[in-house]
């Protein structure tokens, strides 16, 4: 397999030192790996994302769907469609209008087949006060009710900003996790080492790790996923939502915009003039969580009463 | 006068240098401690330099205008239809050829279910309701207006939500954001008897960060 | 004939580690004991995953980042003997510098254990290796740790192997070689604990850690627990071996312990007093910290018992009288090093995590796993530290040298 490795390099540039030391960090893994079988050395051989060619993508690609289609049983589909030109995507949401029914959080959880078990929403929903506002001290988001929403209280869903300067991209100490030129900040499954310093960093509780080995019902799989987003992931590394990137890209809402029952959730594309998502951010009350901490998110909330 | 400015500056030099000397000719402890007063400025100035906030942030600054798209035009809308209940519609089935009764009261089968809570004290039936033409509803100035449509009269009171349901930023917008996508009619979502909209059932909240118990596999 | 010298030298370490009392074989036999239990809470946490751990979402990192910000500590305070030692000449200090390095050494050894069991991954650890993996430099500072923690490390390993060997050849040092180098390691000593807290400080998600305080009080801190545990093993040393510390090399350190001391519990007044007077929501973390919030208090007795030593500790090295009297000296350097420990161990992760950024109040204490795998790489660092001390003190003491290879197996540790 290392031979194959060298053969597409050199096919394409002379053999750098780059190359060779890769070549080399190989070998050494190969051995202290030992008895390990091909396929699992060409995953921990895998490149980062960015450094793959397409070949090595494709390759990367077909191996981790043999992967999935072992473990579910069901034949998954993994995209690594790129991002639109002239698209800088935008969420709204509408806090005079969610109730806090939670729908999306689960309609999430489907679509991204998030881990039933150890549970991970990328979505949390938080019950405030009326009385107190956007105060998070006071957040609740174990609330239950017979009905939402619950008299006296707000509700607050919180997800992945997708910051314009996200700490959490600062803090990676191995490029795993970047903001794509659509706006998207993205984490490569395959990269990531699990340190957490994005989770520390993220002033959102938007990153999740899988503390266990992640649980999906194999019936409940979404087959359609793509590489930077909606993928099975591993044990031991981070998560976040990524709006639905498998969707969003192929021109479709977010899964949490399509089945919110009230219609707070808006998205679009921040660099056209005419969406859904400017009128509102021209025309509304619109705030953005922890401005001061000037990570500028790309996700706002108003208050279209 | 060239010349003694020079030698001023020559005499200065070497001012300057005997006080080099000077610093030099401390005792070794100061000049140590100098020399790691030095290292340790230099060591924090590279590192504040490097912890500059945005070096090496990925995300860069874009500067795209966009040329003008397309308007979403009207027909990339879709609108399902009305949420009628089974076997109401059309109402010309019933009230077809009937006299119609204008008198506010309790109201019989097969309407007995209607909760009237849309400004109840102004409204009746046929406020929006239109007499004559049993099928249809009408305006305030009489045109007669498509269940398909119920929208406009909607939007005869509450203007500022049509407009931004024109938009997409009041109700529901699925499909596509960027081409065909379909719109929700106000009552969709909102009963136009009782419009207020109806609390839900939230699903479960998430489970408690408990501590693990030893684990089950 | 270089060679057979290097031959000389690798049998001598080898037959001085193997031989020793019956003391040197029960500690080392409970190390590995402690060793072997701590591998398998590790097998365990591969297995499961860190869900072993009493680390969640909320509370993300926690005891082992907690301890390795401890261990980070205490490696860099291996600089306060370097610069008395090194640049004073001063003679009770000098001898017994080397230990200090090889405590830094074992220290950075224990850190990088407990970055290993802390991160999801540790197969994918090349992603970090400059060139080979993608280093997120000079952006992120775990990158920096990174970097700094290995120089460091090396650095310490050269300076230390460089001495150990030429005195065992029996030559002078080469000055033009060494100084440098340990004027090298005086900066790296600082930064590798400024690095770490800037690790902390640098996110502005977590206001508990974002004050410019944080990188100062690092440093005071360490140099109040690195002296500590070293003054406990140089008494030990004196005990056990025929080295010869000084009663006022021990003193100094403690005086300069006392400085340290004071200046850490000064620069936490400070933040008490911004935090309180202004009581923004940012109190909210030391609120939880010091009297808890609702019915969470379970960080609360370590916090009052970590200050409580800290300020007993500050009493005892403070008083002439108390520093010179071996028992309340030790007694003092026992509570400063649990002070320090319990802070950085408990007091100052996870606080900076409850409430977590949503609000959210996860009430985290470390889970048995945590703990046994923590007291294994403790013992690895023991284990590592004994090992060198065990070479190193022969060697200081001339009596493992180029011409006397074989050192009498009644020189003990």
């Amino acid at each position: 397999m290392e031979q194959n490795h060298s053969q597409t390099d050199s096919g394409q540039c002379p053999v750098s030192r780059r190359h060779f030391l890769k070549g080399a960090a190989g070998v050494i893994s190969a051995l202290a790996l030992g008895a390990c079988d091909a396929k699992k050395l060409e995953e921990l051989m895998q490149k980062h994302f960015h450094e793959m060619s397409k070949e090595e993508l494709a390759r990367a690609i077909a191996r981790l769907e043999s992967e999935y289609a072992e473990k579910y049983k069901t034949a998954i589909k993994v995209d690594a469609t790129g991002p639109m030109e002239h698209t800088l995507f935008g969420y709204a949401l509408d806090l005079s209008r969610c109730i806090g029914c939670r729908r999306c959080v689960y309609a999430c959880v489907k679509e991204n087949n998030l881990p039933r078990e150890p549970q991970i929403h990328w979505i949390r929903v938080l019950e405030l006060d009326k009385e107190k506002g956007v105060d998070l001290a006071h957040a609740n988001s174990y609330y239950d009710a017979e009905t939402v929403p619950r008299e006296g209280h707000f509700y607050m869903p919180v997800a992945c900003q997708h910051c314009k300067h996200p700490p959490c991209v600062k803090s990676c100490p191995v490029s795993a996790t970047w903001k794509e030129p659509d706006g998207i900040v993205v984490i490569d499954s395959n990269w990531c080492i699990g340190c957490r310093c994005c989770m520390a960093a993220c002033p959102y509780g938007a990153r999740h790790f899988n503390w266990a080995d992640p649980q999906i019902p194999p019936n409940e799989i979404n087959t359609n996923t793509h590489y930077l987003g909606n993928r099975p992931r591993y044990k031991g590394i981070v998560e976040k939502c990524s709006y639905c990137i498998q969707r969003t890209r192929q021109g479709l809402y977010p899964a949490c915009v399509e089945i919110c029952p009230v219609g707070a959730r808006k998205f679009g594309n921040l660099l056209d003039p005419e969406s859904e998502i400017r009128y509102a951010m021209e025309t509304k009350r619109v705030f953005i969580l922890k401005e001061e901490l000037n990570t500028q998110p790309s996700f706002f909330y108003f208050y279209s009463l | 006068m060239r010349l003694s400015f020079s030698r001023e500056l020559l005499i200065s030099i070497a001012n300057k240098e005997s006080a080099c000397c000077r610093i030099f000719s401390m005792n070794r402890q100061d000049q140590v401690i100098t020399l790691i007063v030095i290292l340790l400025v230099i060591t924090f100035t590279c590192l504040s330099f490097f912890l500059f906030p945005n070096i090496g942030n990925t995300a860069e600054e874009k500067t795209i205008i966009l040329p003008k798209l397309h308007k979403a035009a009207e027909e990339n809308i879709a609108v399902p239809p009305p949420p009628f209940s089974e076997d109401i519609f059309p109402c010309s089935d019933c009230h077809g050829g009937r006299a119609t009764n204008p008198q506010r009261r309790k109201l019989d089968e097969p309407h007995d279910n209607i909760v009237f809570e849309h400004d109840a004290q102004h409204r009746w039936c046929l406020d929006c309701h239109n007499a004559t033409d049993r099928d249809k509803l009408h305006l305030a100035n009489g045109t007669l207006v498509d269940f398909k449509e119920s929208y406009i009269l909607c939007g005869q009171c509450h203007g500022d939500k049509l407009r931004d349901w024109k938009v997409g930023v009041h109700g529901k917008r699925m499909g596509s954001w960027n081409g065909k996508k379909t719109y929700l009619l106000c009552v969709h979502c909102h009963n136009p008897h009782s419009p207020r909209f109806k609390p839900l059932q939230p699903l479960p909240p998430p489970v408690h960060l408990n501590k693990p118990k030893i684990l089950s596999h | 004939m270089h060679n057979s010298k290097l031959v000389k030298f690798l049998r001598g370490c080898f037959h001085l580690v193997i031989k020793g009392n019956a003391a040197y074989y029960a500690w080392m036999g409970f190390l590995l004991l402690l060793i072997i239990i701590g591998v398998g809470a590790y097998v365990r946490q591969m297995q499961y995953g860190l869900i072993t751990t009493n680390m969640r979402d909320s509370v993300s990192w926690a005891f082992y980042i907690g301890n390795f910000t401890f261990l980070v500590g205490v490696a860099a305070a291996a600089v306060v003997l370097v610069i008395p030692a090194y640049i004073y000449h001063w003679k009770p200090i000098k001898e017994i510098v080397i230990l200090g390095e090889l405590l830094a050494i074992s220290s950075i050894i224990m850190c990088l254990l407990f970055v290993t069991v802390d991160i999801g991954r540790p197969e994918r650890v090349w992603h970090m290796l400059p060139f080979i993996g993608k280093l997120h430099f000079p952006s992120s500072l775990l990158a920096w740790d990174f970097i700094v923690l290995n120089l460091y490390l090396v650095l310490n390993v050269v300076i230390v192997a460089y001495i150990l060997y030429k005195s065992f050849s029996n030559e002078e040092h080469n000055k033009k070689f060494i100084i440098p180098l340990v004027f090298f390691a005086i900066p790296m000593a600082v930064s590798i604990h400024t690095v770490t807290a800037f690790l902390y400080n640098g996110l502005s998600a977590r206001p508990f850690w974002n004050s410019a305080i944080l990188a100062p009080k690092f440093l005071c801190s360490a140099f109040c627990s690195g002296p500590a545990i070293l003054l406990i093993l140089l008494q030990i040393l004196r005990k056990t071996s025929n080295l010869e510390i000084k009663d006022e090399g021990i003193w100094k350190i403690a005086e300069l312990m006392a400085y340290a001391a004071f200046i850490n519990l000064f620069l936490f007044g400070a933040e008490v007093f911004k935090e309180y007077y202004s009581g923004t929501h940012h109190l909210l973390y030391h609120q939880y910290m010091f009297w808890g919030i609702g019915e969470h208090k379970a960080i609360v007795p370590f916090a009052w018992l970590s200050l409580f030593c800290n300020i007993t500790a500050f009493l005892l090295f403070m008083i002439p009288a108390t520093r010179k009297n071996f028992y309340t000296l030790n007694i003092g350097c026992l509570l400063i090093y649990s002070g320090v420990y319990i802070e950085k161990g408990m007091t100052l992760i996870i606080p900076g995590f409850t409430p977590d950024t949503l609000g959210e109040i996860y009430e985290y204490t470390p889970s048995l796993n945590e703990v046994l795998i923590a007291a294994g790489i403790f013992s690895v660092g023991f284990l590592v530290y004994t090992l060198m001390v065990k070479i190193a003190i022969p060697i200081i003491m001339g009596k493992f040298h180029v011409d006397q290879p074989v050192v009498s197996s009644r020189t003990h540790v």
